[in-house]
């Protein structure tokens, strides 16, 4: 019964996609239009484009680029958020600023930051990071603020102070939050990644596919179409197996309190 | 003071901080003033701008792209939405390929907007039509999930026909997940329409960026992005006001209220 439970998940998991993909092979297989190549000639391009050196002189360092400025939003983010969480007066005269700088659309500061930092690595890296801030900062507070207020007596009858109350109680409480806003976070960092490069660089992923367009290399340019879906697939499937393991504990919680359906 | 008073002296006390800590930064040297004008010069060039008529046309572009896009992108997410969400088996097929297209960020399909559309409307309409379809379609596949089993086998034992029962239990329990639902896609369809202006250079604020940026007028580059983060405070407004209006009735809303 599970070996037939197990075919029918991966009957229903991976049927849509492949009758899509092979409608899409067939559909545009003897295709005359320039901008709509056949599948086999963008799956060629593929190969040979993304598989050589410039899997090391482009994809790698636009990848260590974006989670370079992730790791550093994710740690300023919880930091700064603690810090704002914790004093309600600290919030109350944060919340005006902290909610304009949240709705600036992270693209526009950009051209502000070629301003400051020139179009070199440290542009990049910043930009991703004015932009993943915001998410987990927000959320950070957020999770803070709403922490058990059973916890928290507990906590101080105990006598639990500093670090241990830190770990155990305000980032366990807020983490939920936190994973939240870091997954947002995530979403806008390959966004922001993207168009740092477009925008004024001469190397990465997002300037690489750019050159193809203009220089009217089609399958080429739809297998950087291709590369940058299944990278955003890709780092959002390592998230949620990150997520479930940090958060099992609260997915177990979540499951209790509903009781078993 | 009331609570909510000291709160809002409060905000206002940071705000005005953070503007006088931007005046005098690059005043003092801190920061060298061609990178960071002072706040004042900023106010100046905005002032500028909101005398120009070509800042008036760009910031209706804008408008107009994010408004078609949401409205484009509401439409499909809220109409699929139910549809697959009151369908088990169409839900069940198409699970994965949502899962699947979803996370593909919409800035990779800027090259093909280009190649197709140009700098046309349609390129940015593109864009801010895929960004936000997500989040709608996403938010309403939750809402339906989450109707009442009881009251769904009320609905049919009193015979409500398929289209009575998704107007009258599936609607109002995934309404306030739609809401949800535009309530993200609307700030992201304004981030998307920003970003095809600056990357594309269709016509709009995003355009004024990058010109503004190029040519070398900071205060205005500055001013323009103050514009276009006011604009999506305003966004977040408005999505928070039509909340609370459609949802007045829900309990959710009624407690927040009464507490």
């Amino acid at each position: 019964m599970s070996a037939a439970a197990a075919a029918r998940r991966l009957l229903l998991a991976a049927g849509l996609p492949l009758v899509l993909l092979v409608l899409w092979w067939v559909a545009s297989a003897d295709s005359q239009s320039f901008y709509l190549p056949p599948l086999r000639q963008i799956l060629e391009a593929f190969a040979s484009v993304w598989l050589g050196a410039r899997l090391v002189d482009d994809v790698l360092p636009s990848v260590a680029r974006l989670l370079t400025g992730f790791a550093l939003a994710g740690l300023a983010g919880v930091t700064l958020g603690v810090m704002v969480g914790s004093s309600p007066r600290l919030r109350a005269a944060c919340e005006p600023v902290l909610e304009f700088l949240r709705a600036i659309p992270p693209p526009v500061l950009v051209p502000i930051f070629i301003l400051v930092a020139g179009i070199g690595t440290a542009m990049k890296v910043l930009v991703i990071v004015s932009g993943c801030l915001w998410p987990v900062l927000l959320n950070t507070v957020e999770g803070v603020r709403a922490r058990d207020e059973v916890l928290e007596d507990t906590c101080r009858a105990y006598g639990i102070r500093g670090q241990a109350r830190l770990r155990h109680l305000v980032l366990r409480a807020a983490s939920p939050q936190i994973v939240t806003g870091m997954r947002q976070a995530l979403s806008i960092g390959i966004i922001l990644m993207v168009i740092s490069e477009m925008f004024a660089a001469s190397s990465g992923l997002g300037f690489t596919i750019v050159q193809f367009q203009r220089g009217f290399a089609i399958p080429e340019m739809w297998s950087g179409i291709l590369l940058l879906g299944l990278l955003g697939v890709v780092l959002s499937f390592g998230f949620r197996l990150a997520e479930n393991r940090v958060l099992s504990w609260y997915q177990g919680l979540r499951q209790a309190q509903r009781g078993p359906s | 003071m009331s609570p909510a008073r000291s709160r809002r002296v409060l905000g206002t006390a940071g705000l005005l901080g953070f503007l006088a800590l931007l005046e005098v930064a690059p005043r003092a040297g801190l920061v060298p003033d061609r990178n960071l004008p002072p706040t004042s010069r900023i106010a100046g060039a905005l002032a500028d701008e909101l005398g120009q008529p070509s800042f008036w046309a760009a910031l209706g572009d804008t408008l107009q792209g994010w408004a078609i896009g949401l409205a484009v992108a509401v439409a499909a997410g809220v109409g699929l939405g139910l549809l697959l969400g009151s369908v088990p088996a169409l839900r069940a097929v198409t699970g994965s390929t949502i899962e699947f297209l979803r996370p593909i960020p919409s800035v990779a399909l800027i090259p093909l907007a280009v190649l197709l559309f140009g700098t046309d409307l349609r390129s940015k309409l593109l864009l801010v039509v895929y960004a936000s379809f997500w989040q709608v379609l996403i938010q309403v596949l939750y809402g339906v999930q989450d109707v009442d089993p009881v009251a769904m086998e009320t609905a049919r034992s009193y015979r409500l026909g398929r289209w009575a029962r998704i107007r009258h239990v599936v609607w109002p329990t995934a309404l306030p997940y739609a809401l949800t639902g535009f309530r993200l896609a609307a700030a992201v369809a304004l981030v998307l329409a920003i970003t095809a202006e600056l990357i594309i250079g269709n016509p709009g604020l995003g355009k004024e960026i990058a010109v503004a940026q190029t040519s070398g007028a900071v205060a205005a580059t500055y001013a323009l992005v103050v514009v276009a983060g006011l604009l999506g405070v305003g966004v977040n407004l408005l999505a928070r006001a039509l909340e609370r209006r459609l949802l007045a009735w829900h309990p959710s809303a009624r407690r927040e209220a009464g507490g």
